[in-house]
């Protein structure tokens, strides 16, 4: 029986009076590509700063590996192997690709907060730096500075940091928002290498990237599940076809 | 395209070289020229015939010296974690009151210590006190921290004046430097003797800052200052990011504040005080924040105004605010910042056609300047000047302030040349935006 990496209980969200999220519940296997599709505003992201840490429930529990992570700081929960993605852009500037990615290993490799530590004579971390530049067909950008990047270049930065630290599980956030189609394909391409033998969650619109990757689709509508299976089950489900896929389908 | 939003001032410095950091050349002859420098301009101010130093001249490279502790250490904060406070001296004052202290102890034979060894236990006190107030000012960022640490700077000022005890009142501690024990045999009696700890110990602390960017400390403190969101995302809590940094930075200001101790034997309030605090942002800003020695250069150049500017005239605060404000508007990177700037126009080889240019906007800028400080002296020699009895003398021949003349003179000049200044920095701009075009156009072809 596969395990189960991440697990959503009767999960809710209110801000004030709205009511964000309600009711969710959610188990994504370990080793699953999991997609999470939904018109705008239908809490999406919502749901993954939930899981993430960076907003608190309101009402219902999280489980990653067996282990409750909600009311967790983000750093904590990150630490048990969960990392994420944001939809806009979020590395660090002014600091070269080089820096961005090895920032993002840190963690794993045990530095810690050490402030005795030359970085610079770390080979297994400096090493491994350099290999995911090569993964991430960026060693050419090593120097740059990374808010000087080309758009789709940043993106793809920001999946490199992301699976830097060797999560398991692993939030993407729209990861091919705004890209052109070479570079979509692109994209796809990298998120299915980097996150072969981990599981993947992702936000995303672009349906033929959620078709092309997940092997589980579920939708979400004004902060509910309507659906949730195989793309097949999901795409002929008529309610989803109703609530979301109708333009699509007709 | 994303570049305008960095110019390239930024861009220039930001970039920290993968593994290994590749000293490079200029920077290393750059460092090279200023140890020299520090260590030889004593000697060029030496009198030979009564040989004696210039005491002028060693008092403002001692200050020098200090000052540049601590605006590293304050940019730790500002530059490297993005941190903007507001009480920096608070740690730079403990340091040299607990030196006083421990000055006279060791030289009453209780804690028989040498003096150059002394400036470490000055840093540990600015880190004892930094670990108090760093729990309270890092748990929040931005904004928030300022205010705390502004809260932070003034308690402090009060308890210097409330615990006679430890601080000394209005009047401060004193102390004797010759405490007779040195593990290299000095008496510590001569200012040069304490001139030359003052370069070991900045030349230490300079070094050990630098080393401290380049852990992994050094650089989540650079994560979190440009996405402390992002931070937490990788394991990291920011707050423990911004409390180590804010701590480590209060021990080089401890250091500062001990070797300012031991130059001047006494230590008041005002080497805790919000003005001191203020002089630290100050050159830190104007040096440059963004690269390692920029603070060196804005702590040099406003202890030059400082220690000579301030003779020549009443009003040379007036002057370091307009520095400042134009620095701000005009240069955010600091004078580091601009020399960064030219780096790739210098590397083309292309330094040539900005010298025409340059002279163009000096010449007026040169007049503005020289109306706007005639304004600034004939006004303050009719106020503070007639108070203190003296009379504006320029080149030789006394100047009326109550005649319109020279007004007149001064009120041309400004106008004038301000107006001269904006046509020709909008063609420097053109020739500069030119050549920037050239280079950009050139890296993509290539």
């Amino acid at each position: 029986m596969t395990e189960t990496a991440l697990s959503l209980r009767n999960v809710g969200k209110s801000f004030g009076q709205m009511r964000i999220i309600r009711d969710v519940s959610l188990d994504i296997k370990k080793g699953e590509r999991h997609a999470i599709i939904g018109p705008n505003g239908a809490g999406k992201t919502t749901l993954f700063n939930l899981i993430s840490g960076r907003f608190r429930l309101s009402s219902g529990e999280i489980l990653l590996n067996d282990t409750r992570v909600d009311g967790m700081p983000p750093h904590k929960i990150n630490r048990m192997g969960l990392s994420r993605s944001f939809q806009i852009t979020s590395i660090f500037q002014r600091m070269s690709v080089f820096e961005n990615l090895r920032c993002a290993l840190l963690w794993s490799m045990g530095y810690r907060y050490s402030f005795w530590t030359p970085l610079w004579m770390q080979r297994p971390l400096n090493d491994r730096t350099h290999a995911m530049l090569a993964e991430l067909n960026l060693t050419s950008r090593a120097d740059t500075p990374a808010g000087l990047l080309s758009y789709a270049d940043q993106r793809a930065l920001e999946i490199g940091m992301t699976i830097a630290g060797g999560a398991s599980v692993i939030l993407l956030d729209e990861p091919t928002a705004g890209m052109s189609n070479t570079e979509t394909d692109n994209a796809v391409e990298l998120i299915r290498r980097v996150s072969t033998g981990k599981t993947l969650v992702m936000v995303e619109h672009d349906m033929k990237v959620v078709f092309g990757l997940a092997d589980v689709i579920t939708v979400l509508v004004y902060g509910q599940v309507i659906a949730s299976g195989p793309p097949q089950a999901v795409r002929a489900n008529p309610a989803v076809q109703e609530a979301y896929l109708g333009a699509l389908a007709a | 395209m994303k570049t305008e939003k960095f110019p390239l001032a930024i861009s220039a410095q930001a970039i920290t070289r993968p593994g290994i950091p590749r000293a490079n050349s200029t920077q290393a002859w750059v460092w090279t020229v200023a140890l020299v420098a520090a260590i030889a301009m004593p000697w060029l101010f030496y009198n030979y015939t009564t040989h004696r130093h210039s005491g002028f001249v060693v008092s403002m490279l001692s200050q020098m010296g200090m000052m540049s502790v601590l605006a590293l250490s304050y940019n730790m904060l500002l530059g490297q974690a993005g941190l903007f406070s507001l009480c920096h001296a608070t740690f730079f004052g403990i340091g040299g009151y607990a030196t006083i202290h421990f000055l006279n102890l060791a030289g009453d034979g209780s804690f028989p210590l040498p003096l150059e060894l002394i400036p470490i236990l000055s840093g540990l006190a600015g880190l004892g006190l930094a670990i108090v107030f760093g729990y309270m000012a890092t748990k929040q960022r931005a904004t928030a921290f300022a205010m705390i640490t502004l809260g932070i700077g003034e308690l402090m000022t009060t308890a210097a004046l409330m615990f006679h005890h430890f601080f000394g009142g209005e009047g401060g501690v004193n102390s004797n430097r010759m405490i007779g024990h040195s593990l290299f045999g000095f008496k510590y009696g001569p200012a040069i003797q304490v001139y030359y700890l003052i370069v070991a110990w900045t030349v230490i602390s300079a070094l050990a800052m630098l080393f401290l960017t380049r852990t992994p400390l050094g650089r989540m403190a650079n994560a979190s200052r440009d996405n402390f969101e992002r931070v937490q995302f990788m394991g990291y809590d920011p707050r423990i990011v911004r409390f180590l940094q804010f701590a480590l930075s209060g021990f080089f200001a401890g250091i500062g504040g001990g070797l300012y101790a031991i130059t001047y034997e006494i230590v008041t309030f005002d080497a805790l005080a919000a003005p001191l605090s203020a002089n630290a942002l100050l050159m830190a800003y104007i040096g440059g924040t963004a690269a390692f020695g920029g603070p060196i250069l804005g702590a040099v150049l406003i202890t030059l105004l400082q220690s000579g500017v301030s003779l020549m005239s009443n009003s040379w605060l007036v002057y370091v605010g307009v520095l400042f404000i134009s620095m701000v508007i005009f240069a955010p990177n600091g004078i580091m910042g601009l020399v960064q700037a030219h780096g790739p126009i210098v590397r083309a080889g292309r330094f040539g056609r900005l010298l025409v240019p340059y002279v163009r906007v000096i010449v007026p800028g040169l007049v503005m300047m020289a109306g706007f400080v005639g304004m600034v002296e004939l006004a303050s020699f009719l106020t503070i000047g007639a108070a203190q009895g003296k009379t504006l003398v320029l080149f030789g021949s006394k100047i009326d302030v109550h005649a319109v003349l020279p007004w007149l003179a001064a009120l041309i000049c400004l106008a004038g040349g301000t107006l001269w200044f904006g046509v020709e920095a909008r063609s420097f701009r053109r020739v500069w935006d030119g050549l920037m075009g050239d280079l950009k156009s050139q890296r993509s072809a290539a």
